[in-house]
C-alpha cells in the first residue's frame, strides 16, 4: 500500500559516509589517452620494456574495439580523452619505505575509512594493501607473510621485482583483448594487488586490498593478480569507497585468479563506491572484469560480492573449471537504490570432467534503481558429469525499481546438470505491520527483512566483514522508510 | 483502560466500522462474535495501527492516551498486542532474532536495558514450552514452513514474551484441532492477569469453553449489536445470529 512504499522509500536515504575528499597534493597527469601518456605511465612505474610493450598492444587493440552495448544499464557516454589517467599524492621519495614515511594525510584518510594502517593500530590478523587513486600507498604484515612465502606487493613492486611470475600469468585468464574495459585496463592499468601463495602454504591471514579514489576526473584501473600454487590456500577481501562529486567517475578494473592442483582461492568484495546522489548525480561507473582460472584439478575458487555502491555496475566474476573436479562458487548481494544501475552475476565455464558450480545471487532493488542478474553457465565437450546449481532471488522494496535475471546455459556435453531457482519477492505491507507491531522501528524492520533475504551469501564472508556487510546494508537502505 | 467511542473507519474508500463504542478495563476478557464480514478483524486491525485502515470518526484512548495519535510501533510499546489471523513469514530472519528485536525494543521504551543473547535465549526457551513449541522453532525463520497451528502458538508466544497491556487475539482459534486448541488456550489463560485485558475475536463458541470471557458482544454490519456476559455465547451457538435481526445484513454484506 502506497503508504508503506513510500516509508520504505524513506528509509533507503542515507547520506553516503565516506564521501569526504582528502585535501593532498597530488601529481596528476593532463586527461587524455595516446601511446604517449602509456609511456609516460610506464616510465614512473620504472617497468621493463616488456611490460610497456603489453601496454601498447592492449592499447592498440581497445582503439578498435566498441564499447559493449548489451547490459541492461544505461549511462551518458564516457569521453575517455577527458579523464586523466594517473593521479597519485606527492612524496618525496620514490617509495615509501616505511610506514613512518606515508602522508599522514594518506593514514588519516585511512583511518577515518575505519582501516588504520599504523603497526600498532593495524587489524588484527589482516593484512592490508592500501591503494589510493593510481598508487599503493602502504602495505602492512609485508613481513609476516613472507616469513611464510606469501608475496604480498602491489602489482607496480611485482612488475619490478618478480617479473618472472608476473610474465607467466599476467593476461592468461583475462587476455589483454578479451573486452572492452579490459583492453582499456591492460594499457593504463596503474596499481593494484599481487598475492603469490607458494606450494603446500595455508596463508596466515587474510589479506586485503582498501581501493580509494580520492582526485577529480581521474580514473582508477587498477589490476590484481593472484596466484595459488598447489594445494595452498588463499583469503582475500576488497573493499572500495570514493568521494562524493558531481561528476561521473570510471573505475574499471580487471582481477585475475589463477588456482593450482588442490588450490583454494577465495575472493570477497564489499563495493561501495560513491553511489551519486538521490537524484542520480554524479557516482562510479564501475566497468569490471574479474576472472578466474581453476587450472589444477580438485582447485576451488569462490567469488562472494557485496555491492552496494557505483552508480553504473558491469561486473561478471566469473570462473573457467578446467581442472577435474574443480569448484566455482559464486555469492552475490547487490543493492541498488535511487537510480543505481547494476548489471551483475557471473559466467561459469566448465571445461574439466565433474567440475561443479554454486550460483547464489541475491538482487535487492529500492528507489528507481534497476538490479539486473546475468549469469552464463557453459559445459564444454569434455565436462562430464560436470553440474551447476543456480539460485536468483529478487527482493523488490517499494514499486518503482526493477529487478531482472537474464540467466543463459549451453551445454555442449549431455551427461551435465543444471539446476535453477529463480524467486522474486517483496519487502510485504503485512512484514512491515508484523515488525512494527511487536514494536520495532520501521527503519529496523526493514533491515531486518533485506538482512534475512541475504544471509545464505553472508555466511560465505569472513567474519570480520560478514558484519560490516550487515551494516552496509544498513546504511545503504536507510532512508527507504519514513 | 481501553475506551472505543464512535469509532468509524474505512479501507479503500468503503466503511467498514460505523461506530464502534466499547470500554475494557483491567483484568477483563472480551470476546468478540460475529458473522463474516461484520467487522471483527478490522477493528482488531484498526487497533494495532493497519494503515490500510483510515479512521474517519471517533476515538480510542489506552489509559486515557489518545491511541490514534500513535504509530503502530508506539502502540505496541504501550501495551498494545495483536496475534494475528494470518501470521506472514519473514525468510531468513530466526524467530529468535526477531522476538529479540522486539522485546529489546520494548525494554528500550521503558528504559531498562537490553537482553543479552545468552538471557534471552534462557527466557524464550521456557515460554516455548508454555504453548508446547519445541525450542528447534526459536531458531527457524519467522513462521517459515510453520503450519498453521505452529504459527498460532507461536504468537501466542510472543504474547507471553511481550507481555502486553492489551491483547487482541484475532480468530486465534481458526484451524486448530482440538488438541492444539487446548494449548493455545492454555496459554491464553496463562496471559490473563489483574493488570492485562484481553479482547478475543471469534467466530466460533468452543474457544470460549476453553478461554471464558467476561464479556460477550455481538458485531454485525460495523455496530456493536448485543452485549452480555458468557450466557450470550451459549445462546448464539444455540440460535445462530438470526435472532438477533442480522441475518439479512450479514447476507446483504456477503452479497457485496
Amino acid at each position: 500500500m502506497a503508504t508503506t512504499d513510500k516509508e520504505v522509500n524513506e528509509l533507503i536515504k542515507r547520506e553516503y559516509e565516506h564521501g569526504f575528499i582528502t585535501e593532498i597534493e597530488s601529481d596528476t597527469f593532463e586527461p587524455g589517452l595516446n601511446e604517449d601518456v602509456i609511456a609516460r605511465l610506464s616510465a614512473i612505474k620504472k617497468e621493463p620494456e616488456w611490460m610497456l610493450e603489453w601496454r601498447l598492444k592492449a592499447y592498440r587493440r581497445w582503439l578498435e574495439m566498441d564499447e559493449p552495448d548489451w547490459a541492461h544499464v544505461g549511462y551518458p557516454k564516457v569521453d575517455y580523452n577527458s579523464i586523466s589517467y594517473y593521479s597519485a599524492p606527492k612524496r618525496k621519495e620514490d617509495m615509501p619505505q616505511s610506514l613512518d614515511e606515508v602522508d599522514p594525510e594518506l593514514l588519516k584518510t585511512y583511518e577515518k575509512l575505519g582501516i588504520p594502517l599504523h603497526e600498532r593500530e593495524k587489524l588484527a590478523g589482516v593484512a592490508v594493501d592500501a591503494v589510493f587513486d593510481s598508487v599503493s600507498v602502504a602495505t602492512t604484515f609485508k613481513e609476516p607473510l613472507a616469513k611464510a612465502g606469501v608475496i604480498f606487493c602491489s602489482i607496480s613492486e611485482a612488475v619490478r621485482d618478480y617479473p618472472e611470475l608476473v610474465q607467466k600469468y599476467l593476461g592468461t585468464v583475462v587476455p589483454h583483448g578479451d573486452n572492452f574495459f579490459a583492453a582499456l585496463n591492460s594499457a593504463v592499468f596503474s596499481d593494484g594487488t599481487f598475492v603469490y601463495v607458494p606450494k603446500g602454504v595455508r596463508c596466515p591471514m587474510e589479506l586485503s586490498t582498501y581501493f580509494r579514489i580520492n582526485a577529480a576526473n581521474t580514473g582508477q584501473f587498477e589490476r590484481t593478480l593472484i596466484i595459488a600454487e598447489d594445494s595452498s590456500y588463499v583469503s582475500y577481501l576488497e573493499g572500495c569507497t570514493a568521494p562524493m562529486r558531481d561528476e561521473n567517475q570510471l573505475h574499471a578494473a580487471v582481477v585475475e585468479l589463477v588456482a593450482l592442483d588442490d588450490a583454494q582461492i577465495k575472493y570477497s568484495t564489499v563495493q561501495n563506491w560513491y553511489p551519486g546522489d538521490e537524484n542520480g548525480k554524479g557516482g562510479i561507473f564501475n566497468f569490471v572484469t574479474k576472472r578466474g582460472a581453476c587450472i589444477g584439478k580438485n582447485s576451488k575458487i569462490s567469488w562472494t560480492q557485496v555491492e552496494t555502491g557505483s552508480a553504473v555496475t558491469w561486473k561478471y566474476p566469473s570462473c573457467v573449471l578446467r581442472g577435474d573436479n574443480s569448484v566455482g562458487e559464486f555469492y552475490s548481494v547487490a543493492l541498488t537504490n535511487n537510480f543505481q544501475q547494476a548489471d551483475t552475476g557471473t559466467k561459469m565455464i566448465h571445461l574439466g570432467k565433474n567440475t561443479s558450480s554454486t550460483i547464489i545471487s541475491k538482487g535487492i532493488s529500492a528507489g528507481k534503481s534497476s538490479n539486473a542478474y546475468r549469469g552464463l553457465v557453459k559445459f564444454g565437450p569434455g565436462a562430464e558429469g560436470a553440474r551447476n546449481f543456480t539460485q536468483c532471488d529478487s527482493l523488490l522494496i517499494g514499486d518503482r525499481c526493477g529487478a531482472h535475471t537474464f540467466p543463459y546455459i549451453e551445454s555442449k556435453n549431455k551427461s551435465a546438470i543444471v539446476e535453477h531457482e529463480a524467486t522474486t519477492s517483496k519487502v510485504s505491507d503485512e512484514q512491515m505491520f508484523l515488525c512494527r507491531q511487536r514494536g520495532i522501528e520501521p527503519e529496523q524492520a526493514v533491515s531486518m527483512i533485506v538482512n534475512g533475504f541475504c544471509k545464505e551469501v553472508f555466511k560465505e564472508l569472513p567474519m570480520e566483514f560478514a558484519v560490516e556487510a550487515g551494516k552496509l546494508l544498513e546504511v545503504s537502505l536507510e532512508g527507504s522508510v519514513g | 483502560m481501553l475506551s472505543i467511542k464512535n469509532l468509524h473507519a474505512s479501507v479503500e474508500g468503503k466503511e467498514i466500522l460505523k461506530g464502534i463504542n466499547l470500554e475494557i478495563k483491567a483484568g477483563e476478557v472480551h470476546a468478540i462474535m460475529g458473522p463474516n464480514g461484520s467487522g471483527k478483524s478490522t477493528l482488531s486491525q484498526v487497533l494495532a495501527g493497519n494503515e490500510a485502515f483510515e479512521v474517519t470518526e471517533g476515538e480510542v484512548t489506552l489509559n486515557g492516551e489518545n491511541l490514534l495519535e500513535l504509530e503502530t510501533e508506539e502502540r505496541a510499546r504501550e501495551g498494545i498486542f495483536l496475534a494475528f489471523q494470518y501470521p506472514v513469514e519473514i525468510p531468513g530472519v530466526s524467530n529468535l532474532q526477531f522476538l529479540r528485536t522486539a522485546v529489546n525494543a520494548m525494554r528500550q521504551h521503558k528504559g531498562e536495558g537490553e537482553m543479552n543473547a545468552a538471557e534471552f535465549m534462557k527466557l524464550a526457551k521456557d515460554v516455548s514450552k508454555q504453548v508446547d513449541l519445541d525450542p528447534a522453532f526459536l531458531k527457524r525463520g519467522v513462521n517459515e514452513g510453520f503450519s498453521g497451528g505452529e504459527k498460532k502458538r507461536n504468537e501466542v508466544m510472543q504474547a507471553l514474551l511481550l507481555q502486553p497491556k492489551l491483547a487482541i487475539l484475532d480468530e486465534t482459534d481458526s484451524g486448530l484441532d482440538i488438541d492444539a486448541l487446548q494449548v493455545v488456550s492454555n496459554g491464553v489463560n496463562a496471559l490473563r492477569a489483574e493488570d492485562r485485558a484481553i479482547l478475543m475475536v471469534t467466530h466460533y463458541q468452543r474457544l470460549l469453553n476453553h478461554i471464558v470471557p467476561d464479556y460477550v458482544h455481538v458485531l454485525a454490519g460495523g455496530r456493536i449489536v448485543k452485549s452480555g456476559g458468557r450466557e450470550l455465547a451459549l445462546e448464539l451457538e444455540e440460535r445462530g445470529y438470526g435472532w438477533l435481526g442480522i441475518k439479512d445484513e450479514e447476507a446483504a454484506n456477503s452479497a457485496n
